[in-house]
């Protein structure tokens, strides 16, 4: 059957169209919409992105080829990401793909045998001060360790994806340095405590004078 | 003796919900672009931003006044602003944390940037990967819009000013401008040959102007501020202002900091990141994303000659020298995007070596031969060293093949390949030798330090 977008989203498409001299532009917006949608690019939704911006089928499939996040073949109902570049590796990145692999039966680039996750390899996912990291859907979850990680694969399984995502997500993070000894100038204590579901470490105080030694003569 | 700096650019990190625009107003947002475009002059901020000798702050470190400085608007021209958060530079993780807990910031920047350079529409290319990121900044324009801060009339002057949001989809060179600008258009993000460069034919074959998230996030500060005074607070001459500092790896306290440019990887280690991991010594440190060539803390800073710029760090270590672009370019590195990978004397760095260059094999655009085949290559060559199958000669073909891939491509991914892959074979000589003396695979892990926490013993 032809692939069509919900009203709701062929009115987004509206909208992205209006953003952009050219036509084409919208190209990665669409496939975007439509592998929301659909959860894949399957044949169908690449024809139909071609004659919504009239493009050949070559052309839209080459750019879907091009980039990782688009998705030519169906995936499981989560898509897990485990980021195995250096700072999550230097973390226990390694670790965290084993944990993985065991506990859903597959190895990365496959499927559980349930087809409710796909394990893929990630390279660096701009998270590495919280590694290490796995990014499930469109969510990251940041400062694992195996237990934590359990929890999360768990909570998918038995919740679902957004109930897991409440619990346990994170974005992305800053924190001061530990004050040591050196005084009270943390300001962890007083910043306001966040909301439950964000997991944020806050403070925004660089260190104290004395740990400045730098030369500045 | 310089006075703890007030925090800037992550001032609002710490307000509860400090993405909303209730919030984030409470806290000065967009009185400067209120101020900027309804009392001031587009050359007079353009000015401000030349004066703070801002460095770009997506790697390659360039002066972002000069930048703007190329802009020659045609007959018939339309200028674009494109905001880079591709962020995809390993160990670089600086840039999402002011779209999430600061976008209006960022918005911000953008308006008084479009003002200063005459342009009416910014795109902020973000990776796909930043689904939460994007959701942040959609809403956060949306309700600048709502407010009167977008849209014909911003702040009810005469310069309609649009900011949209554009979701890459997994592909790190897409970072690199002109890829961008493909991807931006539709196409493959592969990069183009420069030049022309963007600021003459850039996206939809406009002038178009390409800044990092950070660089064009400093400009509300530096505007209200003053261009002077913003750059006087680096540590550094001719490269101004405060910065967002990284660290990541075998750390206390991995994570943002945000100081004055000009600290030094000590600093930063010992003072911000709260010292080594389990206080283990520090072996080598990757200073501003995986790119820019390793530090050793053994080596001495050799300039003996008074002429040398480093000459006042002579005989000090690598790590005693002050983080800049021009101090980190005569130290043979680079600052990149100021973002340290730490490692503790646990780390091989044969396989620390292989774990980067099968990133950059895996992210070459194929385009280029040297750079296709060459990454492919050094691959198999460090496969062969960690795997116990390696000759002695291979730590030469490793210099060989990254020789032959600089200077040689359309974009400069090759140089950034090349250049840490010669920084390591340099500095960590010896065990590259011990690898391939080695017959047997080592069945190395980075991780040892840490595996005992992660999995919970420790
Ligand atoms: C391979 C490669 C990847 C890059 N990735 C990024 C990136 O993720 N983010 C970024 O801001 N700049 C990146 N750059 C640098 C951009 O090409 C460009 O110089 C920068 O966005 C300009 O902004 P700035 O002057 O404000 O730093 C990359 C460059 C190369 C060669
Ligand atoms: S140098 Fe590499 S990444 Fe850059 S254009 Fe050539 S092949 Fe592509
Ligand atoms: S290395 Fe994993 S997020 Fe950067």
């Amino acid at each position: 059957m032809a692939f069509a977008l919900t009203p709701e989203r062929e009115q987004q498409v509206e909208d992205v169209l209006t953003r952009y001299p050219e036509r084409r532009a919208a190209l990665l917006p669409i496939l975007w919409l439509c592998q929301r949608q659909n959860g894949w690019i399957s044949p169908d939704v690449v024809k139909y992105v071609a004659e919504r911006l009239e493009l050949s089928t070559s052309i839209v499939k080459g750019v879907v080829t091009f980039y990782t996040m688009f998705f030519d073949e169906p995936v499981g109902e989560n898509v897990v990401w485990v980021c195995r570049t250096l700072s999550c590796d230097l973390r226990g990145g390694k670790a965290i793909q084993e944990r993985l692999e065991s506990k859903l039966g597959c190895k990365a680039g496959h499927s559980s045998s349930d087809g409710k996750f796909t394990l893929l390899k990630a390279e660096c996912l701009a998270a590495c001060g919280q590694a290490p990291m796995v990014q499930i859907n469109d969510h990251y979850y940041e400062n694992l360790d195996l237990e934590l990680l359990d929890r999360i694969i768990d909570t998918h399984a038995a919740k679902g994806a957004e109930a897991a995502a409440a619990e346990f997500s994170t974005f992305a993070s800053f924190h001061a340095p530990t004050d040591g000894d050196a005084g009270s100038r943390s300001s962890v204590s007083s910043a306001p405590p966040p909301p439950s579901r964000e997991a944020v470490r806050v403070a925004t105080q660089p260190p104290p004078p004395a740990d400045e030694k730098g030369d500045e003569s | 003796m310089s006075a703890p700096t007030k925090p800037l650019l992550t001032a609002r990190y710490g307000i509860s919900e400090s993405w909303k625009l209730a919030n984030a107003e409470r806290t000065g947002a967009y009185r400067i672009a209120r101020e900027a475009l309804t009392s001031r002059k587009p050359a007079d901020l353009k000015d401000e931003v030349k004066k703070a000798n801002i460095r770009g702050r997506g790697g390659a470190g360039f002066p972002a006044g000069v930048k703007w400085g190329f802009l020659n608007k045609q007959e018939g021209e339309e200028i674009y602003l494109v905001i880079n958060a591709d962020e995809s530079e390993p160990g670089t993780f600086k840039d999402r944390s002011i779209m999430d807990l600061d976008p209006h910031r960022l918005i911000e920047g953008a308006i008084i940037s479009c003002f200063a350079i005459d342009a009416h529409v910014a795109y902020i290319y973000v990776r796909g990967e930043l689904a939460v990121s994007i959701g942040r900044l959609e809403q956060a324009i949306a309700d600048a819009r709502q407010a009167g801060y977008l849209g014909e009339r911003p702040f009810g002057i005469d310069h309609a000013i649009e900011v949209y949001v554009h979701s890459g989809a997994g592909a790190y060179i897409c970072g690199e401008e002109t890829a961008l600008l493909n991807s931006l258009e539709g196409r493959r993000g592969e990069p183009r040959l420069k030049p022309p460069f963007p600021a003459v034919k850039g996206a939809f074959g406009m002038p178009t102007i390409v800044n990092n998230v950070e660089t064009i996030a400093s400009v509300p500060d530096i505007v209200d501020m003053g261009g002077d005074a913003w750059s006087s607070l680096s540590r550094l001459p001719l490269d101004g202002g405060v910065r967002i500092y990284g660290v990541s790896g075998h750390v206390k306290n991995p994570g943002l900091y945000e100081a004055p440019v000009g600290i030094t990887m000590r600093e930063l280690i010992e003072d911000y990141a709260g010292g080594m991991l389990g206080d283990r010594p520090l072996k080598a440190v990757i200073p501003g994303g995986s790119s820019t060539p390793v530090l050793d803390p053994r080596r001495k800073v050799d300039a003996p000659a008074e002429a040398h710029p480093l000459h006042k760090w002579h005989g000090q270590s690598e790590i005693d020298v002050p983080m800049g672009v021009d101090t980190y370019r005569a130290l043979g590195t680079m600052l990149g995007t100021c973002c340290a990978i730490v490692m503790d004397d646990t780390v091989n760095m044969v396989e620390a070596c292989r774990n980067l260059m099968r990133f950059y094999k895996h992210e070459s655009c194929g385009q280029c031969t040297p750079c296709r085949e060459g990454c492919g290559w050094l691959v198999d060559v460090l496969d062969n060293l960690c795997e116990g199958r390696g000759k002695v000669a291979d730590v030469a073909l490793l210099v060989n093949i990254s020789n032959n891939m600089m200077g040689n491509t359309i974009c400069a991914f090759a140089d950034g390949t090349a250049m840490p892959m010669l920084g390591m074979v340099q500095k960590f000589r010896e065990e590259f030798m011990e690898a391939a003396a080695r017959d047997v695979p080592e069945g190395v892990r980075h991780d040892e330090s840490v595996l005992a926490m992660v999995e919970g013993r420790a």
